[in-house]
C-alpha cells in the first residue's frame, strides 16, 4: 500500500505537468472512444460476460458517460486495472476516467491529485466469520488471522480498528476478492474483511451461506465513486453531472421505459431541463441538448442500474440501504439541475 | 549290459513346466516390486490407502460433474449436495480461457492455425534428422504467425521480412572486409528498409485487410501464455549465448556491459520488471505514444530469461577443459570458427538440462503478467471469470484446467530435452 501510494504520488506529480490543461473531452471525441478504467472482475460491479461484453454497476457509469459524450454507450474501451495499477493508469492518461469501486479519501483527492466526481455507492467495511467460530462482534476477534486485500483502504482501516480497540490480529495478505474467498473457505484465515457489499456478494456464492455471519460492526466509511485527473474541470463536470443525471432521473421518475414519452415535454420543468427540451444545460457543459437523455437511456436511471446489476434479485443480492434515494431515507442525493 | 537291466529309461525330455505361480506374471511382479521386504510392504499399503482416499474424492467429483448449466447456482441445484464438479464453467468459457475475452469469436481459427504451424516450424529446429530445407519455413514462421494472430495488412510482415533480408545481404557483402562494418551496415540497412516499408504501409493505408486487425490488448487466455512463452524462449536462447560469450570476452567494454546487464537483471525480481514495463515506462514516453504492451512485456521477460540462460551457458563453457580452447587455437581457427565448431557444440550440450529448466520456468512465469492486468490464462480465471456473478466460487475446475494445460506443455518440453540428451550422448559412456 505504502509503495503504491508512493509511486502513485510520484507519478501523479510528474505527469500533471504534461497532462494538465489537456482537454480530455476533445481527446475522447477525436478518439471516438472513452477509455474507462474498471476492475479486473468484481461480481456485480464489473466483469465481462461469456461474449466478452462488460457489464456491472461501475460499467454502467462508463457507458452512461460514453453515451452522453459520444452518443454511443458501446463506444467504451474498458481498461481493466488492479488495486495497484489503477492510479498510475489514470495519472498517466492511459484512461480518461476510473470507475472501479474506489473509495473517496482525503489523500487520494489531494495528494494523488485526483478529482472524485460523486459517490455511486456508499459502502462500509465489515467482517465475515464462520458461525462455528462463535464470534458475535468484531471486537471478539482478538488474535484472529484476517484475510485482507493489499493496496486498499480496507488494509489501513483494519489496522486502525484493531489498534483503537487494543486487540491484535495477524494479517493474511491477498490480491483479489476471489482469492480471498478461496483462502477464507479453506480456513487460511478466521475472518475476511472488505467492503460489506462485497462480503454479501461473496457470501451469496458460498455453498452454505447460512454457516457464515457478517458481523454487525461497520468499521469504516467507504464512499465509492468515479474519479478523474486534476486539471481538467470541464471533463470532471461531465462525469459528475452524468452520474447526477442518473440519480435525478430516479428521483424524478424518469426510467428507460418512459423516457421517450417524457422527452416529448412534461409539466415538470426539471425533467424538461434534464431531457433537454427546456433551457440550455447541454450547452453549458459543452455537449448537445440530449446528453442526459442518452446517458439515462444507456442503462436506465440509478435505481434501474442498481436493480439490474447488484439488486436483491441478482446473485449479488444487495439491499438499497444507504444507497436509497434521500427521499426514501438513503444518502443518494443529486444537486438540482438548474 | 543290456537294455532290460534298467528299470526305466526316459526317452524324451520332460516338457517344460511353467514356473510356480508365485514366481511368474503379476504375482511375481507384485512380490518383487511392492512387497519385497517389510518397509516396502508398509509403504505399499499406505500408498494404496491414500490412493483410495484420493479416488473417493476425485472419481465421484469427475463422474458427477455437471457440464451444461449456465451458473454455479444451477450446478448446485442439480447436484443437491452430492459431490461433483461444476465443469459447466469450462464448457461456457472455454473460448475465453484459450483466447481471452476480446479476441473476435469468428477469428479463433487464426491463432489455432498459428499454433498448429508452430509444430511444423519448430520440428526442423528440434529434430535435426529432418531435411534442412524445412528451415526456410521456420524462418518465415514468425512473420506468418504475426500476420495470423494480429491480422491487419499483409504488407507489414512482408516489409519486416524484407528488412531482415536487406540487413543480411549488406552483412554478407561487407563481412569479409570487417565484421563490424558488416554487422552495423546490416543493422542500418534493416532499419532503412523498415522505415521505408512503414512509410509505404502508411501511404497505402489499406482499409479492409484480408484478415481483420486485432489489437494487442485483445490477446488473452492461454494464447497469450503461448505467445509470450514461445517468443521469449526463442529470443532469449540466442541472446543468452551472446551474453555468455560476451561475459568471457577479452574486450573489457563488452565484458563489463554483459556482466552489469546479467547481474542487474538477475538481481531484480521479474515482477518488478513487469511493473516497470506496465506503469513506469508510460511516464518516460511522450504522452500519446502507445508502445505496445505485449511488446514491452516480451522485452522484459526476454531480458530476464536471457540473463539466466547466459549464466547456464557460462557454466557449460566453464565445464570444458582448457585444452578444447587451445585445440581450436592450434588449428588456426579464428574466434568465431572455434566457438562455432568446437566450443559451443560441447558447451551447449552440457547446458541442455539447465536451459530447459529455465525455459520451463519461464513458460510458467508468463502467468505473472496477470498482476499487471493482462488476461493470460490465470488472469482470465482470477479476474473476469471468477468476477462474474454466475461463476464466483468455482475454483478447482478452473485452476485444474489451467494446471492440465501447463502440465501438458511443460511435460512435453521436458520429454523433448531428455530425448535430446540421449541423442547427443556421444561422450565417454
Amino acid at each position: 500500500m505504502k509503495k503504491s501510494l508512493f509511486i502513485g504520488a510520484l507519478t501523479a506529480a510528474v505527469v500533471t505537468g504534461g497532462v494538465a490543461g489537456a482537454a480530455t473531452l476533445d481527446d475522447v471525441k477525436a478518439r471516438g472512444k472513452l477509455n474507462c478504467g474498471v476492475t479486473t472482475g468484481v461480481p456485480g460491479f464489473a466483469a465481462p460476460d461469456a461474449n466478452g461484453k462488460w457489464e456491472g454497476f461501475d460499467v454502467a457509469v462508463c457507458r452512461a458517460v460514453a453515451a452522453a459524450v459520444l452518443g454511443d454507450s458501446e463506444a467504451v474501451e474498458f481498461v481493466p486495472t488492479t488495486g495497484k495499477t489503477r492510479f498510475t493508469a489514470l495519472a498517466s492518461g492511459e484512461i480518461d476516467m476510473l470507475a472501479r469501486n474506489t473509495t473517496w479519501t482525503f489523500s487520494r483527492d489531494t495528494d494523488l491529485k485526483f478529482e472524485f466526481t460523486g459517490v455511486n455507492y456508499y459502502d462500509g467495511q465489515g467482517f465475515i466469520a464462520p458461525k462455528a467460530l462463535g464470534v458475535t462482534s468484531a471486537k471478539d476477534l482478538d488474535g484472529a488471522t484476517v484475510c485482507i486485500q493489499t493496496g486498499t483502504t480496507t488494509e489501513l482501516n483494519l489496522a486502525d480498528f484493531f489498534r483503537s480497540n487494543n486487540i491484535s490480529y495477524e494479517p493474511v495478505p491477498i490480491e483479489t476478492n476471489s482469492e480471498a474467498q478461496q483462502q477464507y473457505l479453506a480456513e487460511a484465515c478466521d475472518t475476511y474483511t472488505t467492503d460489506a457489499s462485497a462480503l454479501a456478494a461473496t457470501r451469496a456464492t458460498f455453498e452454505n451461506p447460512g454457516d457464515h455471519v457478517i458481523l454487525p460492526e461497520i468499521i469504516s466509511k467507504e464512499p465509492l465513486g468515479p474519479l478523474v485527473r486534476h486539471g481538467d474541470n470541464e471533463w470532471g463536470d461531465i462525469v459528475r453531472w452524468t452520474l447526477n443525471a442518473l440519480i435525478s432521473a430516479e428521483e424524478l421518475g424518469i426510467t428507460s421505459a418512459n423516457i421517450g414519452e417524457l422527452s416529448g415535454g412534461t409539466n415538470n420543468p426539471e425533467i424538461n431541463r434534464i431531457l433537454g427540451t427546456e433551457g440550455n444545460l447541454g450547452e453549458m457543459i459543452g455537449l448537445d441538448a440530449e446528453w442526459a437523455k442518452r446517458a439515462i437511456m444507456a442503462g436506465g436511471n440509478y435505481g434501474e442500474v442498481f436493480e439490474k446489476n447488484i439488486g436483491e434479485n441478482t446473485p449479488v443480492g444487495l439491499a438499497r440501504g444507504l444507497n436509497a434515494q434521500w427521499t426514501d431515507g438513503g444518502l443518494i442525493y443529486s444537486p438540482p439541475f438548474r | 549290459m543290456s537294455d532290460t537291466e534298467l528299470a526305466f529309461v526316459r526317452h524324451d525330455q520332460i516338457p517344460e513346466a511353467p514356473p510356480p505361480p508365485s514366481e511368474r506374471g503379476a504375482i511375481k511382479w507384485v512380490r518383487e516390486n511392492l512387497f519385497s521386504n517389510v518397509t516396502n510392504s508398509v509403504l505399499t499399503i499406505l500408498s494404496i490407502i491414500s490412493i483410495y482416499y484420493l479416488a473417493t474424492f476425485v472419481v465421484p467429483w469427475i463422474m458427477n460433474g455437471v457440464w451444461n448449466t449456465s451458473s454455479l447456482a444451477e450446478c448446485r441445484d442439480i447436484l443437491q449436495g452430492a459431490k461433483g464438479g461444476c465443469f459447466s464453467v469450462l464448457s461456457e468459457r472455454w473460448n475465453q480461457l484459450l483466447y481471452g475475452f476480446k479476441y473476435p469469436n469468428d477469428q479463433y481459427w487464426r491463432p489455432t492455425l498459428a499454433f498448429l504451424l508452430l509444430f511444423a516450424a519448430a520440428a526442423p529446429v528440434m529434430f535435426f534428422d529432418l531435411p534442412r530445407k524445412l528451415l526456410i519455413f521456420t524462418g518465415l514462421y514468425p512473420f506468418i504467425a504475426y500476420w495470423l494472430i494480429w491480422g491487419g495488412t499483409i504488407l507489414s510482415p512482408i516489409f519486416a521480412l524484407l528488412g531482415f533480408v536487406a540487413g543480411y545481404l549488406v552483412y554478407a557483402r561487407y563481412v569479409k572486409n570487417s565484421f563490424f562494418i558488416g554487422l552495423f551496415g546490416g543493422i542500418f540497412a534493416a532499419f532503412v528498409a523498415w522505415y521505408i516499408g512503414g512509410k509505404i504501409v502508411e501511404l497505402l493505408n489499406i482499409q479492409n485487410p484480408t484478415l481483420e486487425a486485432v489489437p494487442s490488448r485483445d490477446m488473452g487466455g492461454f494464447m497469450l501464455n503461448m505467445i509470450l512463452g514461445t517468443v521469449c524462449v526463442s529470443l532469449s536462447v540466442p541472446l543468452g549465448i551472446l551474453l555468455a560469450l560476451g561475459r568471457q570476452s577479452d574486450m573489457p567494454v563488452i565484458r563489463w556491459i554483459c556482466v552489469i546487464f546479467i547481474e542487474f537483471i538477475r538481481g531484480v525480481p521479474l515482477i518488478t520488471l513487469l511493473f516497470v514495463a506496465n506503469v513506469v515506462l508510460a511516464f518516460f514516453l511522450p504522452p500519446g505514444t502507445t508502445f505496445d504492451l505485449i511488446l514491452r512485456v516480451i522485452i522484459m521477460i526476454t531480458m530476464f530469461s536471457a540473463a539466466y540462460i547466459a549464466e547456464v551457458i557460462r557454466g557449460g563453457l566453464a565445464a570444458l577443459p582448457k585444452g578444447q580452447y587451445e585445440a581450436g587455437d592450434s588449428l588456426g581457427l579464428d574466434y568465431a570458427q572455434s566457438m562455432r565448431l568446437i566450443i559451443l557444440p560441447q558447451a551447449l550440450k552440457i547446458s541442455i538440462p539447465g536451459i530447459v529448466n529455465v525455459a520451463v520456468g519461464l513458460f510458467k512465469d508468463t502467468t505473472l503478467v496477470s498482476v499487471i492486468s493482462m488476461f493470460d490464462l490465470v488472469g482470465m480465471i482470477r479476474g473476469p471469470i471468477l468476477g462474474a456473478a454466475k461463476w464466483n466460487g468455482v475454483y478447482w475446475e478452473l485452476l485444474g484446467f489451467a494446471a492440465i494445460l501447463f502440465f501438458v506443455v511443460c511435460f512435453g518440453i521436458s520429454q523433448y530435452s531428455q530425448w535430446l540428451e540421449r541423442r547427443l550422448a556421444t561422450d565417454h559412456r
